[in-house]
């Protein structure tokens, strides 16, 4: 297979699971902002920061941050390199380039998406209509996912399409936890008070483990069982070490007949270091264990690249 | 001066009775409710959407893609008119091959002073580069596209040979499957030729024209421009169907004497490099210093044939408007036989008599680009207004050479489908051939493209025009 083919696939789907992911944020914002009255800059600061997007949103506006500023922001302006709208058409152009790749199926649920997508995202988009596209957005990703579970071969493309996944899935999840790490820390939890509650239930939605979550730990979120299903959990689909474990498990896969053997294997067992006791991360610091994380993560990224020729 | 008495492949020139290849679609659709008609077209749309068949538009920045219109009402052919054409095309394809198998080697036909020798030597697209190459089975053209109009029941006219890179074939077959999935009854009444083999046949073809050292499973690719390529649906089209990969130039590289592709896995030699980009950017070496496409030094390895090209570079000369009109003395000239499909009358504006007649009648002619395609840089003399017209004989006096002129044919109809039910539009027809060094292959039918507006004769696709399935029935 071409290296461009697989970096295409990679980006591709890198850039869906990030505009899923963007959705699923705001929706987080949104609820917020409904549970809460009066001012919400510092919770939509909280979203914007999360979603790595603070930094290039102060460099451009001169407005204070709100509900209408940070969705439109993080929704479809097009000078914001990872909002859902550029995010959508990132994922369409790489579809089309390797088209060849796909199924069918695969490719027309893309398109599709991207034609929807782009529509609903053709006007500014008011309050009253977020829920719908934003439930549009998740819709439609999930659709293309499906397809390309039900439809593809699980060959080298798969692979690389599942890295990109990954990959991106587990540097969303590190940006959530660091964002949050001060609420989940064991001296920052008076327990039962309204504020953490919400802070809490915030960080599960954002994951969409909030069921998931009381299944497996009971009604009342404790800080330090949230982190360990949020890194540690080896059944939750969003956690660090389940997104390590499959951006292994499909690396070595792709290493499978190849004499030597690429850098980016090690890289990847690395990550599986992360997994140990959750008493221990919190002794070495949340915050130092997040950005060793993300940091190894987005090396990784750039070794990938290398070692199976996307460029050059 | 435009006619209005067009024959009609459907009705007939007085428009009175049902001409026999569709006579089973007329009683079909006498049953067929509009409204349901209506709702079939608006239901084609979205399945060409949704496959993304679209194509690009130059300098058009707000619908970078767009659907090519399609329209649901079929354009028929009987076994017998298709079996008369594709003899014709036939023939013509296999002169082509053999003139620029001539043109590239001894030049017998500029000795025997059948065709002026400065026609070829200050020609554009006369690639010294390619003389005394020889490709796997002197096979020059792989893919031909034959551009067709009709005036008569059995009057057709070759409009231009496509001998260098020609598109169309990918809606040719979507087409087909798009009917198929419309109108599945309507294959029932009518017995339709397939066409969806022509990706396997494609494959065995350029299979076939690998390098004669290559073993029985040649490595075949196919070169795209990118995805911003006008054509490049197709390109990704036929990669998919084919099962090959769809490389761009950058992907390409020479490494000892082979051309090969970057793969995850480290650089693989390629075979067969059907190529869907121009000349002038395959090799920034040999052709267009200033190009950053292309892959360097990719010529060499063909001349030293590491590599079989498709089609060769160099084929432009052939399908070139000023030798064009030279065709039907090419065909006698190689074949010893008449040429069967006829040629449209045409004034080369180079020569002093030619342009001065051209210049008089300008309102009664259409005129071309000898280089030009896709209907850009065309008058079109009758529907022009005063002002376009002295403005292109300004441009005629300057630079003739680049011009030829031909009379305004009265293009055959075929009824489209419209609100208020079937209106007749003026159509062309481009088949598509697969040269092999064993066989020439036509596709039956071909891809019809059909002027959307009422009285225009303009069918491309980059101007408005539209397509239609087109069947050529089994009797």
């Amino acid at each position: 297979m071409l290296g461009r083919t697989a970096g295409g696939l990679f980006w591709m789907f890198r850039y869906l699971e990030r505009a899923e992911n963007i959705a699923r944020l705001i929706d987080t914002g949104l609820r917020i902002s409904l549970t809460r009255s009066g001012d919400n800059e510092k919770d939509w600061t909280s979203i914007l920061k999360t979603a790595g997007v603070l930094q290039s949103y102060s460099e451009t506006h001169f407005v204070e941050i709100n509900l209408s500023s940070a969705t439109d922001w993080m929704l479809r302006d097009k000078s914001n390199l990872s909002s859902v709208l550029v995010s959508i058409e990132v994922a369409r152009s790489n579809a089309r380039m390797v088209r060849t790749a796909l199924t069918r199926e695969v490719w027309e649920a893309v398109n599709e998406a991207w034609m929807l997508i782009t529509q609903a995202l053709s006007r500014k988009v008011s309050e009253r209509d977020l829920p719908t596209v934003l439930y549009l957005i998740r819709e439609r990703v999930a659709y293309v996912r499906g397809s390309l579970h039900g439809t593809m071969l699980r060959n080298e493309i798969f692979n690389f399409a599942r890295i990109g996944t990954f990959l991106e899935r587990a540097d969303s999840t590190a940006r959530i936890l660091d964002v949050k790490y001060y609420v989940l820390l064991p001296s920052a939890a008076y327990v039962g008070s309204s504020l953490d509650n919400v802070q809490w239930s915030t960080i599960l939605r954002s994951v969409s483990a909030e069921g998931g979550f009381q299944m497996s730990y009971g009604q009342r979120p404790k800080p330090r069982e949230i982190a360990q299903f949020l890194i540690l959990d080896n059944r939750m689909p969003r956690s660090l070490i389940f997104c390590a474990n499959k951006i292994v498990s499909n690396l070595s896969y792709l290493q499978t007949g190849l004499e030597l053997e690429h850098p980016s294997n090690a890289m990847a067992q690395n990550l599986l270091n992360f997994e140990k006791d959750i008493g221990d991360i919190f002794d070495e610091g949340l915050h130092e264990y997040i950005q060793d994380f993300l940091l190894q993560n987005a090396e990784l990224a750039r070794q990938v690249e290398i070692d199976y020729r996307f460029y050059r | 001066m435009i006619q209005t008495d067009f024959f009609d492949e459907m009705n007939g020139i007085a428009g009175q009775n049902i001409r026999q290849a569709y006579q089973a679609y007329q009683n079909w659709y006498q049953t067929e409710d509009i409204g349901r008609l209506r709702k079939k077209q608006k239901e084609s749309e979205r399945l060409f959407r949704l496959t993304g068949i679209t194509f690009n538009v130059y300098d058009d920045e707000k619908a970078k893609e767009r659907l090519i219109p399609f329209d649901i009402v079929p354009r028929i052919l009987s076994g017998r008119e298709w079996a008369r054409l594709s003899q014709g095309i036939r023939q013509r394809v296999g002169a082509i091959n053999a003139f620029l198998h001539d043109i590239y080697h001894k030049q017998e036909i500029i000795k025997a002073g059948r065709l002026p020798i400065d026609l070829v030597s200050n020609n554009e697209a006369f690639l010294p580069q390619m003389m005394g190459v020889n490709p796997a089975g002197n096979v020059y053209t792989h893919v031909v596209g034959i551009d067709l109009v009709r005036t008569g029941p059995d009057d057709f006219y070759v409009l231009e040979d496509n001998a260098r890179t020609p598109s169309g074939v990918s809606y040719m077959l979507e087409n087909r499957e798009t009917m198929l999935q419309l109108f599945p009854e309507l294959f029932t009444i009518n017995s339709v030729s397939p066409i969806s083999n022509y990706p396997a046949l494609l494959h065995q073809s350029l299979a076939e024209s690998a390098p004669t050292w290559v073993d029985s499973n040649p490595k075949i690719a196919i070169l795209t421009p990118g995805t911003f390529n006008s054509a490049y649906y197709e390109h990704s089209f036929l990669a998919d169907k084919m099962g090959i990969e769809l490389v761009e130039s950058h992907d390409l590289r020479v490494i000892d004497g082979r051309v090969a592709m970057r793969t995850t896995r480290g650089y693989e030699p390629i075979d067969v490099l059907y190529r869907r980009v121009d000349d002038a950017f395959l090799d920034p070496l040999n052709f267009n210093p200033k190009s950053q496409l292309g892959v360097p030094g990719i010529f060499d390895v063909y001349r030293a044939g590491g590599i079989a090209i498709a089609n060769a570079p160099g084929t432009g000369i052939a399908d070139d408007k000023a030798i064009y009109s030279y065709i039907p003395d090419i065909i006698e000239f190689y074949t010893g036989e008449k040429a069967i499909l006829r040629n449209v009358p045409t004034w080369r504006c180079g020569d002093k008599d030619s342009l001065k007649y051209v210049l008089e009648n300008l309102a009664d002619l259409v005129v071309k680009e000898v280089h030009g395609s896709g209907g850009y840089g065309m008058l079109i003399g009758p529907t022009s207004t005063k002002k376009e017209l002295q403005t292109f004989k300004r441009k005629l006096r300057a630079r003739p050479r680049h011009y030829i002129a031909q009379p305004t044919l009265s293009l055959s109809t075929v009824p489209i489908f419209t609100k208020s039910g079937l209106a007749p539009r003026h159509v062309d027809l481009r088949p598509f051939v697969l040269v092999s060094p064993n066989r020439i292959d036509i596709t039956p039918g071909g891809l019809t493209r059909v002027a959307l507006k009422k009285g225009s004769l303009v069918v491309n696709s980059s101007q408005g025009g539209g397509t239609k399935d087109t069947w050529v029935l089994e009797d």
